[in-house]
Order: C-alpha cells, then structure tokens, then sequence
C-alpha cells in the first residue's frame, strides 16, 4: 500500500496550540466553577486531554481530573473484520458521578467512536453532564452526535483522510488532509 | 478350464526365475512355465505383457471377524479385500466370537470359505481357551480340523508355564506357535509408542521393552522346547537383535513384520488420528530401519498386513479408547512396490519371497511356487500401475487406514486362485 | 502479529508474538475487575458453550464469568464420563451442540487429542481448557501475564516446575509458553514423574529438589494426585511430601524475589506447605484474578474476526 498522498496543510503548530487554548478557556467558561474532569479517547485524544489539562490548570490555577478511554470493547463493527481490534486499557481514577466530563478527540468524523465513548462512560459511572471536543470537525456524521467545543471545523470529501500529528507521537504539531482510499 | 499368462516377466524366487516366460495353467493347478507356450483348445489367454507373474502372495497375519464381528469385516468381504490387494491365500486369526479354540469354530470358517471365499482361507486356532491364557485348547482336534497354527494373537500368553506347555503340545502337530509379543503390564494399555512423541502428545505410551521382554522369552521357550515359534508383527530394534543372536544359536524361531511398520513412525500418530493407532504401536526411525535391515536380511522372515478391521464408531473419538489395528490387505503391495522396491530398498524378487515362498514355507502351506503341479495361484502385478488410496473404495467392510490419500506407482492387477480369475 | 486463528488448542502451535498479543489484551481487560458495573459489549449476541467432560468448578467458572463480562450469553454443558460411558459419542455430542450455532466452544475432556479433533469437525471457535495429560493453554498464559507482572519481563527468567510432570497438562503448556519467551525451564520430580524423553522438550530435568529451586525466579509446585500412589509412581503420600513438599525450612534457600506460584486446587500440607501458601511469596490467588483476564482475551481474539 503506498503512503497517503499529502493535500494540504491545515493546521501549523502554532495554530494548533492557539486552538487548544480557546477550547480550554470555552470549556471553563462553560463549566462555571463545576467539578471538571477531561478524558481523552485513545491514542491522540488522551495526549490532547492532557494539553488542554495544562492550559486549564494555567487559566484556573488547578488542573481538572484527567483520564483516558479505549472504546475497543465497544465499537459497532466488531465481528465484522478479520481481526480483532487491539484493546488498551482504561484508565479513569475518580468517580464520574456529579462531575462535569468533557470528551477530548482529535477528529470527529461518523460519530460512532463518541457514541462507543458514552456507552463506555455509562458503564463506569453516572457523569452529571457529558460534553464533547474535538480539534477538528470534519463532518459526514452518520449519527446524530455534535460536539460542544472545536478547534477547526473542515469540510471533506469520503475520498480525504485527516492525519493529525503531535509531538508525542509522531515529532511535530500539524494537521493535514490527505488522499486515500476508504479503508 | 485352462489359462495361459503369456509374456508377463515371471518372478518365481522359489524356484530361481526371473524371465520374460509364459505360464500355463489347467486344472487348477501349474502344467508348465516356459517361452513360447502353445496352449490347447478352449485355453483362456492373458496377456501379461509388460507385467510381472509371481506365485499367488500369502498373508498369514489377517482378521477376518466372522464368527462374531460380521459387522466389521466377514469371510466373504475380507476375502474379496485379499484378491483385490493381490493376496490368493490368508491365514485368519482365533480371535473371534466364539473364539476359535475347539473345531466346530474351525469348521465353521472352513466351510464359509468354501461357499464365500474368494481365495483360500487357513485358520488359525487359538493356544488357549478363550484366549484367557490359562488352559490349553483342544489343539490335537483343531488341527485335525485344518488349523494350521496356532496363536492367541490380539493378546499375549503372560504364564510362561503354560506357554511352554502349550509348544510343547503342540510339537507332533508340526504347527508352529504364533506370539503377539506384548508384556501387558509393562505395556499397561499405551495408546502409542513411549517416547518422546507421547510425552508431547500427553498420551500414555508403551516402552518398547514391552515387545522385547516377551520376544526375548519366546524365544528362550522355543530353545527349551525345540518348538517352532513364529514372532508376529515384530516392531522394535530390539526384538530384531534377539531374533537375530535366537537364529545363529540355531532356535527355530522366525517373524514377519507389517507394512505400516516399515513405513510409519510414531510422528504419524500427532495428529491423534485414531487410524494411526495400532498395536504394537508405530515406533522411532530407528526401529523402522531396523525392522526394514532385519527383513533384507532374512531376519524376518515374511511380511504379513496383520489386517485388523474396525467399524467406523470405533476408529472415531478419543485417541486413547479407540480400538487398535488397521486394514492392510488393500493396500500392502501397492505400498511396498512403491516405497520399497520403486524406492531402490528392496529388489522385486526379494519381496515376492517375502511375500509367498516365505510365509508358505512358514505354516507348510500349498504354494509360493510355480513349480509343475502347484497349486494355480497366481498374482500378476503392474509396476507402472498408479494408485491413490481410496478407502472409500475398499472391498472390505472398514475403512481404517493410516494410508487415505496416499499416492504410488505399482499395484496388483489380476490375482488368480486355483486357475480361476478372481479380480477383474 | 495479530491473532488470526480459529481455536486455541495448545501452546506448542502458537508463536511468541501470538503470546505476547494474549498478554497485552489480557494485562488491558484487567481493569473491568475493578469496575461497579463489570460488563463491556464486545462479545454481545455472541453464544459460548462450556463443554466440561471432567468435573472442574474453577476453570469453567473462570470462563464463565469472562464470557459474562464481556456480554456473551455463556451456557454450560457438563457430560460426565467418556463417550463410552455415556453412549453417545464425544464427536456427536459436539456436533450436536454445533447444530445450535454457538460461536466459541470451550472443552475440557480427560483424553488428549479431543479439543484438536472438535476443531478439524467444528466451524465455531474451540478453546482447549485441559485435554488429558496434554495441554491446557490457558493456565500457561495466566501464569505468564502473573510473572510477567510481577517481574517486568518474561525473558532470561528461571522457572523451575516441581511435581508430577507425567501426568501434567499445566507442565506441557507452560514448557512451551516459558520456552517460546526465552525463559529457561528445569523440572523436577522422581524420575518415576518424569516423562520419558523429557529433555529433548528443551528443559533441565532434577531430582533433587534443593539443588532445582536454588536460583529459581519462580517456582511452579504442581498437585500431587492420589491416584498416583497405586500404579508404582510414588510409594507414599508422607515420602513424597518429605522429599518434594515445599516448606518455608526450603524456602530459606530460595531467591528472596522468588515468586511461588501453583495451578490449584492446592493440596495444603502435601506439595506446599500452608505457611508458603500463604506466605507474600505466593502469587497463587493473582494467577485465579488473571485466569480471568486472560479467559476474557482469549474469548475476545476468539469470537471476534470473522475466519477469512
């Protein structure tokens, strides 16, 4: 399979850190003084989570609780591949009840990864409100999912795929669209 | 009603043939063997070209279940399996139900044969009552009644005292005494060789000193008692030392051993199919060419298939309650031209000896010759001839084979007892 | 390497990476323990069926309670006795269980060869949970996720395994497992325990206890069973136990990271001493909480992909 071929760049490293800070400082606002807690979906969201944790706990003086998900266990399509799906693990080292969580992915896309993100957080506990950001927005939602907070909204075709980087993972901070076959 | 075989290559080791000749039968029995035979009126002819004539072979190791197990195999079925697999005589084992240990047995399988058989039926009467391995059957009288053996084969006499008596007995009768070498307590039911395939497999396996202790005791009781006793199915590296220090001493002691044990190891069994389960158990590499050594040279004496039919439900399911033994008429020759003789380990007139003057030699049985007034059994063979193993296709009733699919040139095409064709 | 296969019937068909894979899902599915609500829908509408020939509460509880966590509808099936006993033959019976379209069966039978002949005859998944002496995969890999745990790594470890390795399917499978990670294995036990041709499996055989556990990293002490006093093994409960049993006098001698660790059911006085059961060497009620994780992963790889 050859690499997909490169587009477009969407987001520097700087566009991507001043989009985090807005998300950060909209979430506050929003929270208005309720117990906050971010969980990231793995792998990217969790690293995001942890970034915008950061930038909250500049803007308040205190860092919300911050854990992280696998929705493997609970995505739509299992049984319907030829393999199955790495599991990792979860990790979420406080209550849900009462809190105010806030889902943390990187692209928002069908909505069936979010939709596997609530059952699984309806699983762990009782969140009083669950709200939703995402760095970027790409559209063709397949279920009636909406986020509450996002870094950029981009329009795409089924043809394009959204490769989010960051430094943890893959060296840089960029977004960038891409060409390649539906999976 | 006479036949003429002409132009096959006649292999007759007995009598130290082996030429392009024509062979001519009559009356059911061998007028004459020579090149350019003109043959009188109303003579079938066969044209053998290309092929190879030999003596009718003999297997002298067969269970053919009736009385008893007609479920599994009968005279009639079996019989058919032997003139397919080119066999024109068998000699059938006592293990049936009744057993065959008093001679209303014997005459029941006699005249079966008479009325069913396809090729000649020899029985083999049992040592013991019951083949409980206490008392003497009634030898004298089944031998009368034409056993020409006698042998508790499917289990061994363990009391040493009453197998010495029992060769002892049977010494006037100048039958020979045939020995499943297998010390049941050191054997204790192992459902395979003991070694290092059974440790993998976590099967309970029998050593091969099971084999070896009762070969060893045979044939010190033959030595003691001058009897003739014949080892069945020898299987171990072992076994076939002793046989060999017995021979030069000069005991009369002599032994076949199976195609399966000179073809499969205890690899084969792996898989845990139940086909592959037999007793004694396949064994090591090594003993596989031991065994081979010892039948090149003269060791052991004849190749016998120890044909061991089995309904389907008891080859089926766990390894280790499977029944033991496999069907070996149909495929014994095939599978030895191919692996022994096309493979360049054995010459073709070797095997025909061990195949017919041997085991007629052994049991004093007519044939195993095509010397003027031998009896008109004839296997003719064709060494080109390919084969899969089919068992779907067997003539006898089971299907137990370690052998399905496998493939082969050479194979028996005609077998004919007594002058008459009885194999397409 | 992703595990792409149909069944899991013994640790000598698979490879390290497949190994690796097992552990790396079971250490993950670890936390559902440790939730109020102990379920995730991944093997929702999914049907397992238990399938125990031999009386084991643990094991088949073990499996049941992982299928049940992972949303499965799990059913067992106890058929006591040998086909022959029951009339109906094992093949049939599972045949017949087939016809009802589970998606994963788990067998135990006391003849080796039975779990790998239901996978030749079955289309849905088979899971060996102990086939006679020959193996019982599953231990293995939750002995590994618990010593892997405990010790970081699996690599360049030395095991020493004590008991009755003849009859052991827990010994076959945890050879090949320790093997296939690079850890060193020595068993030990009278020679009359020890399986012929044991060596060439790749291990050290001892028959001196002291001398076998002296640099061990874990120790693997097995369940004498009492039928092995008839048959010629051993000649009494009360030598075996003085020669072999593992007492804290014994222990003094060992490693102080030395991990204890045993298959269960534990004979207390026999193999292992109470005080060493219970003792903060003994890792034995964490390789029952991983038995769970790793039936649970086994389940998962299993029942999930659809055979290609």
């Amino acid at each position: 399979m050859t690499a997909p071929k490169q587009k477009a760049e969407v987001l520097d490293g700087a566009g991507l850190d001043r989009a985090l800070t807005r998300i950060a400082h909209e979430i506050v606002e929003q929270a208005g003084g309720a117990d906050l807690a971010l969980v990231g979906i793995k792998t990217r969201g969790e690293t995001l989570a942890g970034r915008i944790a950061e930038k909250i706990a500049g803007i308040e003086g205190q860092r919300p609780a911050v854990g992280a998900l696998d929705i493997t266990l609970y995505r739509d399509d299992l049984g319907s591949r030829a393999e199955q799906p790495q599991v990792r693990s979860t990790e979420i080292p406080f209550p849900l009840k009462n809190m105010t969580v806030v889902l943390v992915d990187d692209v928002l896309f069908t909505g069936r990864t979010i939709r596997a993100a609530m059952d699984a957080l309806m699983d762990l506990g009782r969140p009083r409100v669950i709200r939703l950001a995402v760095l970027v927005d790409r559209g063709h939602r397949e279920l009636p999912i909406r986020p509450d907070y996002v870094g950029k909204n981009l329009p795409t075709s089924r043809k394009e795929s959204i490769a989010v980087m960051l430094h943890e993972h893959d060296g840089q901070d960029r977004v960038v669209i891409q060409e390649s076959p539906e999976e | 009603m006479s036949l003429l075989i002409k132009g096959g290559r006649v292999v007759d080791p007995a009598n130290g043939l082996d030429a392009v000749s024509d062979v001519l039968v009559a009356d059911g029995a061998i007028v004459k063997v020579g090149k350019g035979l003109k043959a009188p009126e109303g003579t079938e002819a066969v044209d053998a070209k290309g092929k190879v004539v030999c003596p009718g072979l003999i297997d002298i190791h067969v269970h053919l279940r009736e009385p008893g197990y007609e479920y599994k195999e009968t005279i009639a079925s079996g019989t058919r399996a032997a003139a397919a697999g080119g066999f024109t005589a068998v000699a059938c084992m006592a293990n049936t139900l009744p057993v065959n240990d008093n001679r209303s047995v014997t005459d029941f399988i006699l005249a079966k044969a008479r009325v069913e058989g396809v090729v000649r039926v020899y029985p083999i009467g049992a040592v013991t009552r019951g083949l409980k391995g206490q008392e003497l059957a009634e030898m004298a009288e089944l031998a009368e009644a034409g056993c020409v053996a006698f042998s508790d084969d499917g289990k061994c006499v363990m009391n040493a005292e009453i197998y010495r008596r029992a060769m002892e007995y049977a010494l006037p009768f100048g039958t020979p005494i045939i020995s499943h070498a297998e010390d049941e307590h050191l054997a204790h039911s192992g459902a395979m060789h003991e070694g290092l395939v059974s440790t993998e497999l976590g099967l309970l396996g029998q050593p091969w000193a099971a084999e070896d202790v009762m070969v060893a005791r045979d044939i010190l009781l033959a030595e003691l008692t001058g009897a003739h006793v014949h080892i069945a199915h020898v299987s171990t590296a072992g076994a076939v030392r002793l046989l060999r220090e017995g021979k030069a001493r000069g005991v009369r002691v002599t032994a076949e051993v199976t195609p399966h044990h000179l073809l499969l190891t205890d690899d084969a069994v792996r898989d845990y199919d139940p086909n592959t389960k037999v007793a004694p158990p396949l064994r090591t590499k090594r003993d596989v060419e031991a065994v081979l050594e010892g039948l090149l040279d003269g060791t052991i004496d004849c190749i016998a298939t120890d044909h061991a039919p089995h309904e389907l439900s008891q080859k089926e399911g766990e390894f280790g309650e499977c029944a033991n033994g496999v069907v070996g008429l149909e495929t014994a020759v095939p599978l030895l031209l191919d692996r022994l003789v096309r493979a360049g380990l054995m010459d073709l007139p070797t095997l025909v000896q061990r195949l017919s003057p041997g085991p007629a030699r052994l049991l004093n049985l007519p044939g195993g010759s095509l010397a003027q007034g031998a009896p008109g059994d004839i296997t003719v063979l064709d060494l080109e001839r390919a084969w899969t193993v089919e068992p779907s296709r067997f003539r006898s009733r089971a299907r137990n084979t370690p052998f399905a699919g496998f493939t082969g040139t050479g194979a028996p095409v005609m077998t004919i007892v007594g002058g008459k064709v009885v194999t397409a | 390497m992703r595990w792409t296969r149909k069944d899991l019937v013994s640790m000598q068909d698979i490879e390290a990476a497949e190994i690796t894979e097992m552990l790396d899902t079971a250490g993950s599915m670890k936390e559902i323990a440790t939730r109020e609500i102990k379920k995730v829908p991944a093997l929702r509408g999914k049907t397992v069926v238990n399938l125990f020939y031999e009386a084991s509460t643990r094991t088949r509880t073990s499996f049941e309670i992982a299928g049940k966590w992972l949303s499965a509808d799990v059913i067992n099936f106890s058929a006591s006795g040998s086909s022959a006993e029951k009339g109906e033959s094992f093949l049939d019976t599972a045949k017949n269980i087939e016809a009802m379209s589970p998606d994963v069966v788990v067998v135990r039978h006391k003849a080796a060869g039975g779990p790998a002949l239901l996978a030749r005859h079955l289309r849905c998944s088979v899971v060996n949970a102990g086939d006679g002496a020959h193996e019982h995969p599953t231990q293995a890999l939750l002995d590994l996720l618990t010593i892997r745990e405990k010790k970081g790594h699996l690599e360049g470890l030395n095991v020493t395994i004590v008991g009755d390795i003849t009859h052991s399917r827990v010994a076959r499978s945890n050879i090949h497992g320790m093997r296939k990670m690079g850890m060193t294995v020595t068993v030990a036990g009278p020679p009359t325990l020890i399986p012929p041709a044991c060596q060439e499996m790749g291990v050290k055989v001892s028959h001196r206890l002291e001398e076998a556990i002296a640099h061990a990293d874990v120790i693997m002490m097995l369940r004498l069973q009492h039928e092995r006093m008839t048959g010629g093994f051993i000649p009494s409960l009360r030598e075996y136990s003085r020669v072999w049993g593992l007492g804290l006098d014994r222990l003094k001698h060992c490693r102080p990271d030395v991990l204890i660790m045993h298959p269960g059911p534990v004979n207390r006085g026999v193999e292992i001493s109470p005080e060493v059961a219970d003792s903060q060497y003994s890792v034995i009620l964490d390789q029952v909480t991983n038995g769970v994780a790793v039936r649970m992963a086994v389940l998962y790889l299993l029942a999930g992909g659809k055979a290609s």
